[in-house]
């Protein structure tokens, strides 16, 4: 369950972004879609507890993380927040294993889904031993998924997975998320200017 | 996996530039470790050959090289003295205790030395294997030497003039050893040890009729002997500042203090040791900078890195402490292998005067300078990964991302 509430973030106390509210409940998946500039990653950071805002509340899974501390965000992040990046992003010094492992280590409060079926869903699972600089784009962003569903989040975000891809690659990735979400139990939310994905969702919020 | 693994990792990732830090700081360690150690070894050995001698007199030359010659057998005799001047020096009142020393051969680099047992009192000389000397020609061989020419009791060698081993052989007086010292950790380790009258014997000049008389009657023939230096302890402390002077204005001899001459020889190494003290510490400081700029940099390349981390629940103080984690592990590893280094440095600087002068070093335990050094190792570590990790501490993460 997401829930936000006349939420109002500001960069720099003159521009205010208003977000519309969200009322998400479980199993629900949801698109928010916009054009750039709109506040769309702004959004994606205060549900995934990286911004605070100026007011109005989020609660995600019933729990209030809008007055929480930097300290508790990091590990409410850790805890229940998958994010997966529109470019993916690795700790290049370790290899994919060591990568999902350090993820581990970070939410230890966590029970921590199996590094080895996750890349396995994924298809991913001969690339354990690799570093990030030898997979392909299309493996790294794979990578990604499995690192933003190692914790076993309750929610997903992902940050316009498929801008990039053609439509081909665009259909496949978008159901790969919706399966993994599914799989683990947790609600995905997409923000994009990504038309295209409109139709995979039934929750659609426009900014 | 966790932030000090990762820490090792990311040195590993960026193995170039982590190795020039860490060599920089193995060079600074390792060349002040190494001065501290030759300076503490080599004062150690000078101040332990120093003990119970006050004064020493030899023929008119270098102070310094008399020092060096007959206390520490380094440098060449000044040359010699009568054995009546001597024995007038002997007879003050303000001399306790008076050693002779006789030169003038060697078997295979190694100084023969004739002098008679207040030698053995004075560096507290004990027998390992056999006795001392008590008649001519018997030799007790230095526990040092005695390994290295593995001499026994009772082996024989045949001299060469000089102190060189190239000198003229005394074929038709061969020396036989009759004892091996035990270790004495002082110059008599790398001495071969034998009476004045062997000496004398050797080189025939004042070979007598009647060799076998007893001590009053050698005083008859002490004009016309001579031997080569004199040890000296005074009866009181306070005479070593009249009687040197004394005797340098008043005789033909040349005293020598060891000890004010030993100070002046440090005092003149010491621009030296200073000037290259000084190169090391700013080959450590240097390092600092190195790795500093090497963190500064991996920050811009590791933004998105770091940013992950915090996404995946990371804190800021895992973050900062990944960075300090770095630095430290950098400087420690440097420090360890700088001392590695000193003491392989101190190897070889000991081989070498071992071949050139017959002395060694050995002494490879951990200073209490070193601890200091490992503190300033440390401190430069921690002041290299400040601002980096200050900077990562302070990292916006949002902006970071919004970037890309």
């Amino acid at each position: 369950m997401i829930k936000t509430e006349s939420l109002k973030f500001s960069y720099d106390g003159r521009k205010y972004f208003d977000f519309p509210d969200i009322n998400l409940d479980t199993g629900e998946n949801l698109l928010i879609i916009g054009n750039s500039g709109i506040g769309k990653t702004t959004l994606l950071h205060l549900l995934a507890g990286i911004l605070k805002p100026k007011s109005g509340s989020i609660n995600v899974s019933g729990i209030e993380i809008s007055k929480f501390s930097d300290t508790e965000l990091d590990k409410f992040r850790g805890d229940n927040i998958g994010i997966v990046f529109q470019r993916p992003h690795f700790i290049y010094s370790l290899t994919i294993n060591e990568n999902l492992k350090l993820a581990q280590y970070l939410s230890p409060s966590k029970t921590s889904g199996d590094a080895e079926k996750i890349l396995e869903s994924l298809n991913i699972n001969d690339k354990y031993q690799q570093k990030p600089n030898q997979l392909s784009e299309g493996e790294k962003q794979r990578v990604s998924i499995a690192l933003a569903l190692i914790n076993s989040p309750n929610l997903i975000l992902a940050d316009e997975p498929t801008s990039s891809l053609d439509d081909f690659n665009c259909d496949n990735v978008i159901k790969l998320l919706k399966k993994q979400a599914k799989d683990h139990k947790a609600q995905l939310i997409v923000i994009t200017h990504d038309a295209r994905l409109k139709k995979h969702f039934k929750n659609n919020l426009n900014l | 996996m966790n932030i000090f693994k990762l820490s090792i990792k990311n040195l590993f990732y960026r193995p170039l530039s982590s190795l020039l830090s860490l060599l920089l700081l193995a060079l600074g360690v390792s060349m002040i470790s190494l001065l501290v150690l030759i300076n503490s070894v080599v004062q150690d050995q000078m101040n332990n050959n120093l003990k119970g001698i006050d004064m020493v007199v030899g023929a008119k030359g270098s102070p310094l090289q008399l020092i060096l010659s007959s206390v520490y057998h380094v440098d060449s005799p000044t040359g010699n003295i009568s054995l009546k001047e001597a024995r007038s020096i002997e007879k003050n009142p303000m001399v306790g205790n008076s050693v002779p020393l006789l030169y003038g051969d060697n078997y295979e680099g190694f100084r023969i030395v004739g002098t008679n047992e207040k030698f053995i009192e004075l560096y507290n000389l004990s027998i390992e294997n056999g006795s001392f000397w008590d008649d001519e020609f018997e030799v007790v061989v230095g526990k040092k030497i005695a390994t290295k020419l593995n001499l026994k009791v009772g082996d024989t060698f045949v001299t060469s003039h000089g102190l060189r081993q190239t000198g003229e052989s005394h074929a038709d007086t061969p020396f036989t050893v009759v004892g091996i010292t035990n270790f004495s950790n002082s110059v008599a380790d790398q001495l071969i040890l034998t009476s004045a009258e062997s000496v004398w014997g050797v080189h025939g000049d004042h070979t007598h009729d009647d060799e076998e008389h007893d001590h009053d009657e050698e005083h008859d023939h002490d004009d016309d002997k001579e031997i080569t230096a004199m040890l000296i302890k005074f009866n009181s402390p306070m005479n070593v500042i009249q009687f040197p002077r004394y005797i340098n204005e008043n005789t033909n001899l040349q005293s020598a203090v060891p000890s004010y001459e030993i100070s002046r020889l440090f005092k003149l190494f010491g621009f030296g040791i200073e000037t290259i003290n000084l190169l090391a510490y700013l080959i450590i400081v240097v390092s600092g900078i190195s790795i500093f700029i090497t963190l500064f940099n991996s920050m811009k390349e590791r933004k998105y890195d770091m940013a992950l981390i915090r996404t995946l629940g990371g804190s800021r103080l895992q973050l900062s402490s990944m960075l300090v984690y770095e630095a430290i592990v950098l400087t420690i590893s440097g420090f360890i292998l700088g001392i590695i280094l000193s003491r392989l440095g101190l190897v070889f600087i000991s081989s070498l005067m071992e071949s050139s002068f017959n002395y060694s070093l050995n002494s490879y335990g951990i200073f209490n300078d070193e601890f200091w050094l490992l503190a300033i190792s440390i401190l430069i570590g921690l002041m290299a990964c400040l601002i980096p990790s200050i900077q990562v501490y302070k990292m916006d993460i949002s902006k970071t991302l919004s970037n890309e």
